[in-house]
């Protein structure tokens, strides 16, 4: 890498948790080689920058973007439009910016019943003057605004487009280091596509596989697993089939069930879709009645179980508005 | 002016050995059955992905349905067991959605039964126009309050960087 003509790096967080931003210094020293060959023009939680330098900048000037987390507010779209506006490459960085993520199952409730929740309702709350966030608070000085809220969340490539993505709850350090390779050495897949395996979370797990038949779900807390089985084949709901691999199948190794952190495999369109089927080929009845039983008291939570990291990207995105208190916000 | 009534649009996907037949032959004996539902030959209910459904109902379907082979019958044996057992994981995860569990039904329809399938569309159809329409894509339907506050976000930056003279 020389240090002949330095690029330009942004890191941006959006609707997340934190966790993308301490993967990207899971890569250790190797951080004293992205610094040499990018300057880093924008990263909130390491580096001092405003976004007005940024909004001063040419178009296309910033070399690499990697945004993590979703989008919820208004603030969150101005940046990635904003960031988009100013970048060569867009990376979606991690499972938000991906498919939502955790911040995504939000989409089963919308804006009113989650600012009653978080603002009157949670025990721990006091707000005796039942104070709530406006997007307008007239004062004397005039009128204050505060980023809109919105009822559902949208993943990066929902708001902007896109050019790659990297996938996990948070991206393993060295996968993230294999993106950041490739794009210094201009090894990049087609635009659009997803950097990283196209082999699945099972492909990497140690555990011997043999049939499939299940009777029953169990939930982790029910049992204790047989180390060397697989753990689907044990009833546990294990998401290794649908998600691609990138991890090394940490989870499942030390026997706890995948959650399809690492977000679907290349072809499949709806994580959640996909595992409906493989757990559809598994169970062991050709009862009606009988099938019914398994999944209702099996799989007592299906978005949470299916959709867990990509309710945003799914083809349903949500749970029907229909139902819910309206607050007004949309998308 | 008239009342126009809600006509659903409904996708059924017809097994290649059975049901797609029975509607063959609900055509040819002319049995008629309501013109909404829009027909997609699959090679066995078995083939059908719950992703096919799901993209459906995004894309604007009010009720989906999937015919196949009684069980037992199935060309390849026992995929539509399967597909049973898929419809049952669908109906379960729709309805946490919010989808009412009348738009999407599983029809078991031999080569023989024609009027059994075309009376089973009749009834979908009669059942998904009572539920109205799905429009499911409303739901992060964009109405200008997003483009008015980011709009907000740009002016007060602008005003920010302007240099005093």
């Amino acid at each position: 890498m020389s240090a002949a003509k330095k690029g330009k790096l942004a890191n941006y967080w959006a609707a997340s948790c934190g966790g993308c931003e301490i993967a990207v210094l899971g890569i250790n020293e190797k951080i004293l080689d992205v610094a040499e060959a990018f300057d880093i023009v924008l990263w909130p939680v390491a580096v001092d920058a405003k976004v007005h330098s940024i909004e001063k900048m040419a178009d296309k000037s910033i070399d690499l973007c990697l945004f993590n987390g979703a989008i919820r507010t208004s603030e969150q779209e101005y940046m990635a439009r904003l960031l988009r506006r100013k970048s060569k490459v867009m990376v979606a960085f991690g499972s938000c910016a991906h498919e939502g993520c955790i911040p995504a199952l939000a989409n089963v409730s919308n804006r009113e019943e989650i600012f009653q929740t978080a603002y009157h309702d949670t025990p721990s709350t006091d707000n005796p003057n039942g104070v709530r966030p406006q997007t307008e608070t007239e004062v004397e000085e005039g009128k204050l605004y505060l980023p809109l809220f919105y009822d559902t969340v949208k993943t990066l490539d929902q708001t902007v487009e896109v050019d790659y993505y990297l996938p996990g709850c948070p991206p393993e350090p060295e996968r993230i280091w294999d993106a950041i390779v490739a794009i210094l050495e201009g090894k990049l897949p087609a635009p659009g596509s997803v950097i990283g395996a196209t082999t699945t979370v099972c492909d990497d797990c140690p555990r011997t596989r043999e049939e499939k038949k299940i009777k029953e779900f169990k939930r982790t807390w029910e049992i204790i697993p047989d180390p060397d089985i697989c753990l689907l084949e044990q009833g546990l709901v294990c998401c290794g089939i649908a998600t691609r691999a990138g991890c090394g199948a940490l989870c499942p190794t030390v026997g706890s069930p995948c959650i399809g952190c690492y977000g679907p495999n290349e072809g499949v369109e709806d994580f959640g879709a996909r595992m409906m089927t493989a757990l559809a080929s598994v169970i062991d009845s050709d009862d009606p009645e009988e099938i019914e039983r398994i999944i209702q008291e099996g799989i007592p939570d299906p978005i949470g179980t299916f959709y867990r990291f990509s309710l945003a990207a799914s083809q349903l995105r949500r749970k029907t508005l229909e139902g819910l208190d309206p607050s007004g916000a949309s998308a | 002016m008239v009342d126009e009534r809600f006509e659903p649009k409904i996708v059924a996907f017809l097994c290649n050995w059975c049901s797609y037949r029975a509607a063959d032959l609900a055509g040819t004996a002319r049995i008629k059955y309501e013109p909404n539902v829009r027909m997609i030959r699959v090679m066995c209910s078995g083939r059908v992905d719950p992703t096919f459904v799901l993209k459906a109902f995004a894309l604007g379907a009010d009720g989906v349905m999937i015919a196949g082979c009684h069980p037992g019958e199935c060309h390849y044996l026992e995929q539509n067991y399967k597909a049973m057992r898929r419809f049952n994981m669908l109906k379960h995860t729709l309805k946490a959605m919010g989808v009412e569990e009348g738009r999407i039904r599983l029809q078991w329809a031999s080569a023989a039964e024609g009027v059994q399938l075309a009376s089973a569309i009749n009834e979908m159809v009669d059942q998904v126009r009572e539920l109205g329409p799905l429009n499911w894509a409303q739901n992060w339907h964009e109405d200008g309050e997003v483009e008015a506050a980011i709009q907000r976000i740009e002016e007060e930056h602008a005003e920010v960087m302007e240099v005093p003279a």
